[in-house]
């Protein structure tokens, strides 16, 4: 493997959104051969900058220039990349359910001759394929049937079966068990032996010192060091500081802490199953108690059922055979549905704004009062005047950056929809707010704040549910962070005596076996 | 001029709807040599399409909330049919028979609605079987016969007129007044509404544009009652349609019901998270469709003094069709009870002009699908500019 002879050279990536750069002035060189491990918070880009290399974001759209293989490269969409060889495969796989693993393989890419397909080639060639990436089933089977990491297993053998050159990994082993992991990853490292190139993108700091051979941090949309980790030697640390870069205590606002004694809302024996399949049990017993004016944090891996439980609590959105019991101020309460929860003072922020939060095609007016219309009408019928003062206060307290109350909300930025959202929860003035991801793929400035919001409401004697991937956010702003691990609470973590290293340790305790 | 221009671009969709209906109405005018907006034929063009008018309506809410309704020409049939059974064979009072028949429109609506909103089929394929079920059970009811006449004060309610209360014969006063009355009453909103404006400290048109705006629909509203009052005055059709799309125009725009009606369209599942009641809504609008296609079916009964078998076949088509040039969107969230009545004019004006000119019934068919067609293709091709 010579170290000078790079495959892909971006050099000064710059990419704007309306009102956000995505992308600053980014540099990236992958070694032929190598395993390249890309790494930064949410928000930091890595997406992005990907979508930029496979034209998905198409040439013309960015600034810089992409070298792949010594030639410079204009991707108007994402089948000229694929052309050259370069491969992506997402977080959230592209296979369809209901065709066979042989089918997949060869989607768009069908062995055939004048529109008749070769039903034994591509047999033989899928046979083979499989074997390459140590799949052992039979090709016939259905997507549906075989298990996330086998389906991870395909995308690979149907990105091998393209004659890749680069192939990229969207956090592949996310919602993967350790076992399915270490099998992806050793056969990235097989790959690697037999001349591959690969991308991969993840979280998990080990993995990612384990298997590859060089590091890039990306950070608020900025490339922030390399490393080749045969000549230097890195340690996890190093890495973290270089992905958050800054003083936790300048991200996150200051609170007032004043913290009640009295339990505002718990939940006891907290037990949910699938909505389809009622034999899974998602959620085992859970057991939690907020007070008043705390912020409590959920921290969990993906899958681990966060959303699940604050969505089953909700009203039960979501989940079927639901059973345990909730207090509300020391009453037991039931939420048959969501309006019953928005009686109780319960509000509920979900972590898709675009499909759970938000009327996209309606105005920030209509977006923001919609949960609680009875502030805004008598008798049922609507008092437009009151709902337009309503919703510009509304508005100029979330700080909205729209030009009106008129606008429609699919054409505001993220952190503005976010606002409306969090802003359409504190217009029905609840007692307890479920914050899902509050603060995903929206950028600093916005964030900072979304936490200045959280914390107005917790002085104000609000009680918070907050619930986050992002390890730092909960211990910047929570008061005591419980772990969840497959369905079932494993700590209850004073804030501290917290860190990233506990946190982790028990959302990893799995308890199954 | 500022004003105009951003009152026209926040109206875009809505001008060029009257646009587009002024200008066929002009077109046919002058292709008719002057026969279009004669008195008769304007009263002809509301009578005819009175029943569309209604099934219309009902669609509109129907299609905003993301869904469909292919049943509601033989729903029409149907209860036209059981309408003929009650008042011709069995000689019920008129008015009881209304009633049963609306509540039968009612428990028809309620059923297709239990299956599309609580056991979730698709609308197309509960209302694609309402349609085969109501048809046939149009065809049990009256045994294959026709059934007729209907008593007079049935009649009444499709094809009848105000009594004029001055009587001078030649011109209806009475419809000029009524004219002049609703008028008044325009205005008089106008400026509360204005005044209200006022006080809370809002924009409002700024003086000479509200003027212009009240002129020209005065001018228009009384024109209107002019033309008809040429011939035997107000319909009694036109009352009830008047009532129907005031009457929903408010609940639509001013009610805690209506704004949940556009947020199940526009996103069900931020609205079911937002507290509203999806399921619940659309069940209700459901049965409000079989009450309209009710309502439409005898008034259809009444114009053509009938009970027949044949009856609303293909009403559901020119109802969504309607619905659709009107503005609403397929995809749910969008769409006004007064784009419904616009659309459903176009329809009724493009066939009523047709047939004065003596454009056979073929060709109208496929002249009347290009326009769908052209309306739909005008609005995707405008909003991806």
């Amino acid at each position: 493997m010579s170290v000078d002879s790079p495959i892909l050279e971006m050099k000064s990536i710059t990419k704007r959104f309306p009102g956000v750069k995505a992308l600053d002035d980014v540099n990236l060189n992958v070694q032929q051969g190598e395993i390249h491990a890309l790494i930064g918070e949410n928000g930091a880009g890595k997406s992005t900058l990907m979508k930029v290399l496979s034209g998905v974001h198409a040439y013309g759209t960015y600034e810089g220039e992409i070298i792949f293989n010594g030639s410079l490269c204009e991707f108007k969409n994402i089948n000229e990349s694929e052309e050259l060889g370069i491969v992506i495969i997402h977080q959230e796989l592209a296979l369809i359910p209901e065709l066979s693993i042989a089918e997949n393989i060869f989607l768009g890419n069908e062995q055939q001759k004048n529109g008749v397909i070769n039903w034994s080639e591509t047999l033989v060639k899928t046979i083979e394929l499989l074997k390459k990436v140590g799949l052992k089933v039979d090709p016939e089977e259905k997507i549906k049937n075989i298990g996330v990491g086998q389906q991870q297993l395909v995308e690979i053998a149907k990105a091998l079966s393209k004659d890749v050159r680069l192939l990229i990994l969207d956090e592949p082993t996310a919602a993967l068990n350790e076992e399915d992991s270490e099998n992806l990853l050793n056969l990235l490292v097989e790959l690697k032996e037999q001349g591959m190139t690969s991308i991969l993108i993840s979280h998990k700091l080990k993995e990612l010192l384990k298997v590859s051979d060089s590091l890039t941090v990306l950070r608020d949309g900025q490339t922030i060091q390399t490393y080749h980790l045969s000549s230097q030697k890195i340690t996890e640390s190093i890495i973290i500081k270089d992905m958050v870069g800054r003083d936790l205590t300048n991200l996150y606002p200051e609170r007032k802490k004043v913290i009640g004694n009295e339990v505002v809302f718990e939940v006891k024996d907290w037990s949910v199953y699938h909505p389809l399949d009622p034999n899974k049990q998602l959620l085992h017993n859970v057991n939690l108690k907020v007070k008043k004016g705390e912020i409590i944090g959920i921290a969990g891996l993906m899958g681990a059922g966060r959303t699940e439980l604050a969505m089953s609590i909700f009203g039960k959105s979501y989940g079927k055979k639901i059973s345990g019991e909730l207090y509300k101020g020391g009453q037991k309460i039931k939420l048959n549905d969501v309006s019953e929860a928005i009686k109780h003072k319960i509000a509920y922020v979900s972590e898709n704004r675009k499909d759970y939060g938000l009327i996209l095609i309606d105005s920030v007016r209509k977006n923001l009062t919609l949960s609680n219309l009875k502030k805004v009408s008598n008798k049922n019928i609507l008092n437009m005047n009151d709902e337009i003062v309503e919703a510009e206060s509304i508005k100029t307290k979330m700080n909205v950056k729209a030009p009106s109350i008129e606008q429609v909300t699919n054409h505001l930025s993220g952190g503005n929809q976010q606002k409306v959202v969090l802003g359409k929860w504190i217009f029905t003035d609840p007692d307890l707010l479920i914050l899902d991801e509050p603060s995903r793929g929206i950028d600093i400035g916005a964030k900072f704040e979304i936490y200045k919001i959280i914390n107005e409401l917790a002085e104000k004697g609000k009680s918070i549910i907050m619930i986050s991937s992002e390890l730092p956010e909960l211990l910047g702003m929570c008061d005591r962070i419980y772990t969840l691990c497959e369905g079932k609470i494993t700590a209850d973590v004073d804030i501290d005596e917290a860190d990233q290293e506990t946190l982790m340790t028990y959302m990893t305790q799995s308890w199954r076996s | 001029m500022e004003g105009i221009k951003q009152l026209l671009a926040s109206n875009i969709r809505r001008f060029t709807m009257i646009i587009a209906l002024v200008g066929i109405i002009i077109l046919f005018q002058i292709l008719t040599h002057g026969i279009l907006l004669t008195p008769l034929n304007v009263t002809n063009i509301i009578m005819q399409n009175s029943y569309i008018i209604v099934l219309a309506i009902g669609m509109m809410l129907v299609i905003i909330t993301g869904e469909i309704d292919l049943s509601v020409g033989s729903v029409a049939a149907f209860v036209g049919a059981v309408s003929g059974v009650l008042l011709v064979s069995w000689d019920l009072p008129v008015f009881l028979g209304i009633i049963i028949c609306l509540a039968l429109g009612a428990l028809i609506g309620a059923w297709q609605g239990y299956w599309v909103a609580y056991v979730n089929i698709p609308s197309f394929i509960v209302t694609l079987a309402g349609m085969l079920i109501f048809r046939g059970l149009t065809l049990v009811v009256l045994q294959g016969q026709t059934l007729a006449p209907f008593p007079d004060s049935f009649r009444k309610l499709s094809s009848s007129f105000i009594p004029d209360l001055f009587g001078n014969g030649e011109l209806q006063l009475f419809t000029i007044l009524i004219g002049l009355i609703f008028t008044v009453i325009y205005i008089v909103s106008e400026f509360s509404i204005r005044k209200k404006d006022i006080k809370y400290g809002f924009n409002t048109l700024s003086m000479p544009l509200l003027m212009l705006k009240i002129i020209l629909l005065s001018v228009v509203i009384n024109l209107f009652t002019y033309i008809l009052a040429q011939y035997e005055g107000l319909p009694y059709v036109l009352l009830i349609l008047v009532a129907l799309v005031l009457g929903y125009t408010f609940i639509m725009n001013k009610t805690v019901l209506g704004r949940h009606i556009y947020a199940v369209g526009g996103n069900a599942n931020a609205a079911k998270l937002s507290g509203v009641k999806t399921k619940r809504m659309k069940f209700l609008v459901f049965m409000n469709m079989g009450i309209l296609a009710a309502l439409s079916g005898m008034i259809f009964a009444g114009r053509l003094n009938a009970a027949t078998p044949q009856a609303g076949n293909l009403f559901e088509l020119d109802a969504i069709a309607a619905a659709v040039i009107g503005g609403a969107s397929f995809t749910g969230g969008i769409g006004t009870i007064f784009g419904a009545v616009i659309g459903a004019l176009v329809m009724g004006v493009l066939n009523n002009g047709m047939s004065l000119m003596g454009i056979g019934i073929d060709w109208q068919q496929a002249i009347k699908g290009l326009v769908l067609l052209a309306a739909v293709a005008f609005d995707v091709l405008n909003k991806n500019k």
